[in-house]
């Protein structure tokens, strides 16, 4: 019970996925110019994040391993990505059109963020079992939302801000997220 | 275009990283030290160019180009993929303390925007040999960029610049002149975002600086 806790303290805020492990950052900075749309993409990440790493999980505990060709982790990984990003499109379009409205747009990008590819491979280097895979993957998706949802509140106040030319746009934001990175790693003593 | 500016444009003008801002994830993360972001520019390389020669094969007879257009981009992640698997058994196989540092971020390669990018918007328009020095020019620009990043990095962080395996320049000295310790926060996550930001700022200057001085010297010629 210990280690599940440990383990989903670490994924929400030691190890957050964008603060400490740098991935998906092109959405980081992408789409976090708005509150509602950096939501958006937080929650579409987390949904399809836990559907993929446990597709994957059980593909390669029942099938790569089984058949002794662990090497093809990383294109069996990425296609399943793909499909499954376009299913769950499909999906939530014929159960949830309000659902669809919402996630809608930023579904498709998800196959290029390197959050889902990333968790999924961590799941299998570190070992995780099922039930670990699955904790250890919704605090990833749930710390991305967290880190999201507050970047995306700077950057609004920072868009105000008088900020010297060469700083404007992605480099004062780099900036305002290293403070944030900062607060974030001195969490990681708690463990 | 000539073939000499495909090559170079990916040097400075459409440099990658910090002109288009891709490939952002593994640039903050195997920065840390110089020999991690040559060994990252270096599995870019073989991925970019292998995989845009193959694209632009593919593209370039109207057959197969007509049979690939709907379903283009799953067909270019398998190519990257294939090239990635490819590129992990190689390091794994004869650079095992890369491949440690490096870990999860080879086979990160595949989601690398770069890639798929220069795929979609040069390879499948282009010839195969100004899309295979079009790879090679952006794969060293971002090597030269990320390269850039990690020196500025491991010198305030650590003091030292591994240059590859045992060859590492020490300079402590310039600490001890100033009778200070390393500065070991750049080493760390925060110094990715700090030093990228700081980096890129500083670019940006340069560049507007240059444009301002063209625009003068343009009004000045009337």
């Amino acid at each position: 019970m210990d280690n599940i806790i440990a383990l989903a303290f670490a994924g929400f805020i030691a190890e957050n996925v964008i603060l400490s492990q740098f991935f998906g950052i092109c959405p980081f900075l992408g789409v976090s110019k708005k509150r509602s749309s950096a939501l958006g993409m937080g929650f579409a990440v987390l949904f399809v994040m836990l559907i993929s790493s446990m597709v994957t999980y059980a593909l390669y505990y029942l099938v790569l391993e089984k058949l002794g060709i662990e090497y093809m982790r990383t294109i069996v990984f990425i296609l399943v990505i793909a499909s499954l990003v376009q299913m769950v499109e499909t999906f939530i379009k014929k159960i949830s059109p309000a659902l669809y409205k919402a996630l809608g747009i930023y579904l498709p990008l998800i196959t290029t963020n390197c959050a889902v590819l990333g968790v999924a491979i961590m799941n299998i280097t570190k070992e995780n079992n099922f039930g670990e895979t699955v904790v250890y993957t919704t605090a990833i998706g749930l710390g991305f939302i967290f880190v999201m949802f507050i970047f995306s509140m700077l950057r609004e106040k920072i868009d105000k801000a008088p900020v010297p030319k060469a700083f404007k746009g992605i480099p004062i934001a780099l900036i305002v997220a290293a403070i944030l990175a900062i607060l974030f790693s001195r969490f990681g003593g708690i463990i | 275009m000539t073939k000499l500016e495909n090559l170079l444009k990916g040097l400075v003008k459409e440099n990658p990283l910090f002109v288009s801002v891709l490939g952002m994830c593994p640039s903050l993360a195997v920065t840390t030290s110089l020999e991690n972001a040559l060994g990252m520019g270096i599995g870019v390389l073989f991925v970019l160019v292998l995989s845009n020669f193959m694209v632009s094969l593919i593209m370039s007879s109207p057959k197969l180009a007509e049979l690939v257009k709907p379903v283009r981009i799953p067909v270019y992640i398998v190519i990257i993929a294939t090239l990635v698997s490819v590129v992990e058994m190689l390091m794994h196989a004869f650079l095992i303390d890369l491949y440690n540092a490096l870990g999860v971020f080879i086979p990160l390669i595949v989601v690398n925007c770069i890639i798929l990018g220069r795929a979609e918007a040069f390879a499948s328009a282009n010839k195969p040999v100004d899309s295979v020095l079009d790879g090679i020019g952006m794969a060293l620009g971002f090597t030269a960029a990320i390269s850039l990043i990690s020196i500025f990095r491991e010198f305030l962080g650590k003091g030292t610049i591994t240059i590859w395996g045992d060859a590492v320049l020490n300079l402590k000295f310039f600490f001890n002149f100033l009778n200070i310790e390393p500065i070991s926060m750049f080493v760390q996550p925060v110094g990715a975002f700090l030093s990228f930001g700081l980096i890129l700022a500083t670019l940006t200057a340069f560049g507007n600086f240059f444009k301002e001085r063209k625009a003068r010297k343009v009004k000045a010629n009337g």
